[in-house]
């Protein structure tokens, strides 16, 4: 498949700091892409070169084929873009704010309020939609910048940190829109944030971004693979001891077996690391010994570890 | 009697083009199916940003209560100016009404060249910054639209709505000035009006200018705001009292030759000059008073032989050639300044 954004050894320095650093990213038609990474990454700035409001030093960007640098005002039309801390005009109503983007998107009058109407419908503000913005929630402003990123009818929408001050069920809700919306329309959606959790449940892949540079890249299952393919399995298992005898010869049946290579126990846990899945002789093992299992599971390594590993690599390398 | 029938004239026909205009359907956004240019949109929202923000209104009221203040010692006195027969203004009596004053007040052009600035100033200090803090900027600059589009709808919003007010004002004045004094105005008359209308536009715009650049300057809406004043108050204020300073440094107090102490005066005024209200004031008492008829120092010889009599409107504008000509530079040079440092800047909020 064609991919919608495209950037190719970009990089962009403030004085001597390089926020990007050589980047090169393909987003696909029609995924939901992630880009994380900590505050000060440069994500926001990749994003405002994605939209040409900031001009690399080096490399090049194209999204839908245009050229981000030298085109702004074609990839503008076709780009969609949620900035973070949203403002809108205070003293006019949701629906007024709408309108005027609609408008400078070159919609008629008529078409900009049925357009309006119909986004402030799908993103549920309809009964706020003649009411001031200066008395709207967070979570309905975001909600606002969404019918208004979607207003110009775009190919591909960019959400910088669009999570950001929202409650969580406000967020959980906020993200199903965003995945509902872009669904029924087919789009590109490129979300930023340092919110792994909430990134996790909608993207369809992520990239990981430390000190302007993209570390990993890719599906979050096979990221993990990626990351910890040479890593062992961890199986953790929780018991109840009832004699501390039955403990020492549980630890040295379970070292006994093929493949363990290490059992750890913390109070009602064990911890054990083997190289290959033997997770049916551990349970049997364990039940055997006579001792009470209450749960077993082998550990995934989820955003959470990916990202606790690079962001400690991206702060040993600075 | 006469003038009363051209009243009635003027009010009938003004019933007549309002119904024309009631004829065509011009509910706009209705009916048209052409989708308006996004500068005209930009535009578009500046201006009624301007027309309804309570900053406006106070200044609107204002300038409403001191030109009526000054009209009225202007037509209070003006019978008494009438009244001497020598006077070579007497056949403008109409611009007599943006000059005169009895003492008590300053005539209405010195007025508007007080607050003009005050108005281009309150109309410009907050232009992008209080659009950056408050997260708009980058939602605008999201749009298919070019960047100067924002600067340029900054600066012609604004001047739109400064000229509607000056003309409105100008206009009023001389309709008032017609009903009580019941004297038709020249052309002459009017051409000068309107190019101290036009003059005044000008001036302001500048202020305006200058008040943009500081806002893209400056990130927070007070201290562009208080900027401004600062340059205005050391314009109005201080820079008199350091020239007169300086003057009294240079000129030497024993008796010179004529020839020096002009040339010691013309320096002051130039000097002076450097200012945008003395540039203003000049232009404006020259266009306003056709019996002004140097700017400068006159010598008697030059006096003498001179009858006093009103200069052609020509003739006063080539005296004040450089005073306009120095205005719309400072004018332009400005929003060259905010137009460049607006282009170059990063939008973030």
């Amino acid at each position: 498949m064609a991919d919608v954004i495209e950037l190719k050894g970009v990089t962009k320095c403030y004085g001597s700091l390089k926020a990007v650093d050589d980047l090169s990213l393909g987003i696909r038609k029609g995924e939901i892409y992630g880009l994380l990474g900590p505050n000060g990454a440069g994500k926001s700035t990749t994003i405002l070169m994605m939209l040409g409001l900031t001009e690399p030093n080096e490399g090049s960007i194209k999204v839908c084929g245009i050229d981000s640098t030298s085109n702004p005002v074609e990839v503008k039309r076709k780009v969609g873009y949620l900035p973070d801390n949203v403002g809108f005009y205070e003293n006019q109503t949701g629906l007024d704010n709408l309108i005027f983007i609609a408008k400078l998107n070159r919609a008629t009058s008529a078409e900009a309020r049925n357009r309006a109407f119909d986004l402030l419908n799908r993103v549920g503000l309809t009964d706020a939609a003649n009411k001031k913005v200066g008395t709207y929630s967070r979570g309905m402003r975001q909600r606002l910048g969404l019918a208004e990123v979607l207003i110009k009818k775009p190919e591909v929408i960019v959400l910088d940190e669009p999570t950001l001050g929202i409650d969580p069920s406000g967020v959980k809700a906020f993200l199903g829109l965003i995945v509902q919306l872009s669904r029924a329309d087919g789009l590109t959606v490129l979300l930023s944030s340092h919110h792994l959790h909430q990134v996790q449940q909608v993207c369809d892949r992520v990239g990981i971004f430390v000190s302007g540079k993209l570390i990993a890249n890719g599906p979050i299952p096979e990221l993990s693979g990626q990351l910890f393919g040479n890593k062992l399995f961890t199986v953790e298992a929780g018991v109840v001891w009832r004699t501390l005898e039955k403990r020492e010869q549980l630890v040295t049946d379970l070292r006994n077996i093929d493949g363990v290579c290490s059992v750890a126990y913390e109070e009602n846990r064990l911890l054990i690391e083997c190289s290959m899945d033997e997770i049916a002789t551990i349970a049997r093992t364990i039940v055997y010994s006579g001792i009470d299992l209450t749960h077993l599971f082998q550990r995934q390594y989820g955003l959470d570890e990916i990202y606790q590993l690079y962001f400690e690599g991206g702060h040993n390398h600075a | 009697m006469g003038w009363m029938k051209f009243i009635s004239f003027i009010l009938r026909e003004g019933i007549i083009m309002h119904k024309l205009f009631h004829f065509k359907p011009i509910a706009p956004g209705l009916k048209d199916e052409k989708s308006s240019h996004p500068f005209g949109v930009l535009v578009a929202k500046e201006i009624s940003d301007h027309i309804r923000s309570w900053r406006f209104i106070i200044l609107l009221a204002l300038i409403l209560l001191t030109c009526i203040s000054s009209l009225y010692t202007s037509l209070s006195s003006i019978s008494k100016t009438v009244a001497k027969p020598d006077d070579p203004e007497n056949t403008f009596l109409l611009l007599k009404l943006f000059t005169l004053s009895d003492g008590t007040l300053p005539p209405f052009h010195v007025f508007i060249g007080f607050l003009g600035p005050l108005l281009g100033i309150s109309l410009g200090f907050d232009a992008i910054n209080s659009e950056q803090n408050a997260g708009t900027l980058s939602r605008v600059m999201a749009q298919p639209i070019h960047r100067d589009y924002l600067i340029n709808a900054k600066f012609a919003g604004a001047l739109i709505v400064i000229s509607t007010l000056f003309l409105a004002l100008g206009l009023a004045v001389i309709g008032l000035g017609i009903i009580i004094i019941g004297v038709p105005p020249t052309p002459q008359e009017l051409l000068r009006i309107f190019l101290f209308i036009f003059l005044s536009i000008f001036y302001v715009a500048f202020w305006l200018n200058l008040a943009i650049f500081f806002s893209i300057r400056f990130r927070q809406a007070a201290t562009s705001a208080l900027t401004a004043i600062a340059v205005w108050l050391f314009f109005t204020v201080f820079y008199q009292i350091i020239v007169s300073l300086i003057a009294k440094a240079i000129i030497p107090t024993t008796a010179i030759e004529t020839d020096q102490t002009l040339n010691y005066q013309k320096l002051i005024n130039d000097l002076l000059r450097i200012v945008p209200s003395q540039l203003y004031s000049d232009a404006t008492t020259t266009l306003l008073m056709p019996s002004v008829r140097s700017l400068g120092p006159l010598t008697m010889e030059q006096v003498y032989g001179a009858i006093p009599s009103p200069l052609p409107i020509l003739e006063s504008l080539t005296i004040v050639w450089p005073q306009l000509t120095g205005l719309l530079a400072a004018t332009i040079l400005c929003f060259a300044g905010s137009y460049y440092s607006f282009m170059r800047r990063e939008i973030r909020s």
